[in-house]
């Protein structure tokens, strides 16, 4: 019995995603926003997005580990009720670009900086209207064979190579080229 | 060196979780063990995964499976290494003989002088019910453990209907 290493839950429309929905490529990432080496895989994500434009859409989903990172849950749950008022990319943003002066004080500035309704965001978060999403995210991620953070999935298939920006470039691009001959 | 294999009893072992507790593989018959050996405290892939066993303790919980970790590290290694990484599993030092255990499981690389990155399910009998060996630069999910336990878990109540 091998394990699975493809992605369970197929990307649709209960997901975060930025990049067409017909694009070639789809890259998920399960991250946390408190993992250091997810806020290194941040840029890294930009760049790709940047060189591969239309090429690529990109879904992230949540996958908080609380027992190393404290404030990993709150940074989630923020993320999540941003996304309540239609702005989870700006303050997934803003986690990470901030990753090293995250702490739950902080969390309503950032929320009045985007420009959310503070009262709602507050509320969404204490009457755990965003925890569904973060289980099920956590659960698909668990199936998936999630096995650190970040964890990625490129079309489907996890991707166990290193998250620098060569190394995902070179193997968005092959996926690419595989398409590409499937196609003709 | 072969991994162990399903179907057969899982070696008993007795080894330091601490500086003064030992812990033996049959203290804890009756329920699941998932055993899961790795190289080394400190490397980054190792770390990965016992931190994520660690946040899985809620899922190993439903099927009242104990997690345990093995390397060949000593036990002061392992109680910095803990300290630091906040893991309520137990690390058990399979440190003198080096790698005793390991080579019963059939999963010690001589060559390293580390055991390989493997995982063994046992069930409450004591028989291992799934092995996995990993790539070594590759880090296993949860994935495949916890369908072993829902079927260790199905068979038992299969035996009880």
């Amino acid at each position: 019995m091998e394990e699975s290493t493809k992605l369970t839950q197929p990307v649709s429309a209960r997901d975060h995603a930025e990049g067409p929905s017909d694009a070639p490529l789809t890259l998920v990432e399960y991250g946390d926003y408190q993992c250091p080496y997810c806020g290194a895989a941040y840029p890294v994500v930009k760049r790709l997005q940047k060189k591969l434009g239309k090429k690529l859409r990109f879904v992230f989903r949540n996958f908080p580990v609380t027992q190393s990172h404290p404030y990993a849950l709150i940074a989630a749950e923020a993320a999540e009720a941003a996304a309540l008022q239609g702005k989870f990319w700006e303050m997934h943003d803003l986690l990470y670009e901030n990753q090293t002066r995250l702490e739950p004080d902080i969390i309503p500035s950032w929320a009045k900086r985007i420009g959310l309704d503070l009262e709602k965001f507050g509320t969404d978060i204490k009457q755990g209207a965003v925890e569904q999403q973060i289980k099920e995210d956590r659960q698909s991620g668990i199936r998936s064979g999630v096995n650190g953070t970040p964890t990625f999935y490129i079309n489907g298939t996890r991707y166990d190579g290193s998250p620098d920006y060569d190394s995902l470039l070179e193997a968005l691009e092959s996926e690419l080229v595989e398409q590409r001959t499937v196609l003709t | 060196m072969k991994a162990l294999e399903p179907g057969v009893l899982a070696p008993d072992f007795t080894l330091s979780s601490t500086p003064d507790q030992k812990v033996s593989l049959s203290d804890f018959r009756g329920q699941p063990v998932v055993l899961v050996f790795y190289p080394a405290d400190w490397s980054p892939v190792c770390s990965d995964q016992l931190s994520l066993y660690n946040e899985l303790k809620p899922e190993f919980s439903e099927f009242k499976a104990q997690v345990i970790g093995i390397s060949v590290d000593g036990v002061w290694c392992h109680l910095a290494f803990s300290k630091d990484r906040k893991l309520q599993i137990p690390l058990l030092a399979d440190f003198e003989p080096k790698g005793a255990v390991a080579r019963k499981y059939g999963v010690y690389r001589g060559k390293d002088g580390e055991s390989e990155r493997a995982l063994f399910v046992i069930d409450a009998e004591g028989i291992i019910r799934w092995s996995y060996v990993s790539p070594v630069g590759i880090n296993p999910g949860a994935d495949g453990i916890l369908k072993a336990l829902e079927s260790i878990s199905r068979s038992e109540e299969r035996d009880n209907a």
